[in-house]
């Protein structure tokens, strides 16, 4: 039997890019004071992992403007979304081979 | 937070958790809906005992020539009855949801409020319309049918980002609406079944699942 840990994915390690990730695969996009609130982080911790999440193509960015403020939202793309997916049946078999 | 997963178990219920919890207004309160029911049942006992005055006036064809228009006595005040159940009822929501979202920390207006109040609104406001249009046309007997009818799909839009409960009340609207429009002397009784009786089994039941346990 192969083993699930290879299909771990390395970047979900965190749980907070674990959390990002959830977040956007049933929010089809989500701006940066949502996701604060939902996570109850702060401005730094958040925006490094973003940043990480994003460096690594899971998630995309796109910065508008709402009247004259500025707003960034995210979004979970493909690759991301594979991957998620890829890292929950890799948790479900660490699971069911306990 | 953690920041490191070890235990897969924990990974997956933070996951469950927070999916819930950013896609769903959790913050509905089984109070609000005892509340609401309580205000349509004063409201449907007003309207039974002072406005029809013990049933001497029926509420269907009967009806039709008491309510010449809104200005009429029975018109005016039937409408300023359900009216003021609504007012009540909506600031009881708001009420007993902002303290249940300030008990658990939570933000009361976040995404998932504003994506709750537009599909809950939509179907709300149309059936208010159609049903300010049947009243100004003089055609009061389907009234109560139409309000159980779209207040139940608008339950059953909302319900899929709130506590399921809410969806099954909805189809019981539905339901207990199609009734009034078939048994249209029976009106005021399903109507106070519907946002009475029924607002306060919801909301008790939501009460001791989701807020009692705690």
């Amino acid at each position: 039997m192969k083993n699930p840990i290879t299909n771990l994915q390395k970047v979900f390690d965190s749980r907070i890019r674990l959390g990002i990730m959830s977040a956007l695969m049933v929010n089809d996009t989500l701006d940066f004071n949502a996701l604060k609130e939902l996570l109850g982080l702060t401005d730094g911790n958040l925006a490094s992992h973003l940043k990480t999440l994003e460096q690594q193509k899971i998630i995309a960015v796109s910065k508008q403007f709402v009247g004259r403020k500025p707003s960034t939202t995210f979004k979970a793309t493909e690759l991301g979304k594979n991957l998620f997916r890829k890292h929950l049946v890799a948790l479900e078999e660490l699971i069911n081979n306990q | 937070m953690k920041t490191n997963s070890s235990n897969p178990n924990e990974d997956i219920q933070a996951i469950r958790e927070i999916m819930e919890r950013s896609s769903k207004f959790l913050s509905l309160s089984g109070l609000a809906g005892i509340f609401a029911g309580v205000c349509a049942l004063v409201g449907a006992a007003v309207a039974w005992f002072f406005i029809f005055d013990s049933g001497q006036i029926r509420y269907s064809g009967h009806l039709q020539n008491y309510i010449s228009s809104i200005n009429s006595g029975i018109g005016f005040y039937l409408a300023l009855d359900a009216l003021l159940v609504l007012v009540f009822a909506v600031l009881g929501a708001v009420y007993f949801s902002f303290r249940k979202a300030k008990k658990a920390g939570r933000q009361f207006w976040t995404n998932s409020t504003r994506r709750l109040l537009f599909h809950l609104m939509l179907p709300l406001v149309s059936g208010g319309f159609i049903i300010l249009i049947l009243i100004f046309r003089n055609k009061p007997d389907m009234v109560i049918s139409f309000m159980l009818v779209f207040y139940g799909l608008a339950l059953v839009n909302a319900g899929k980002f709130t506590f399921s409960e809410i969806h099954y009340l909805g189809l019981t609207q539905i339901v207990l609406g199609i009734l009034a429009a078939v048994f249209i002397n029976y009106g005021l009784l399903l109507w106070a079944i519907g946002f009475g009786l029924m607002h306060i089994v919801y909301g008790t039941m939501m009460f001791y699942r989701h807020e009692r346990k705690k």
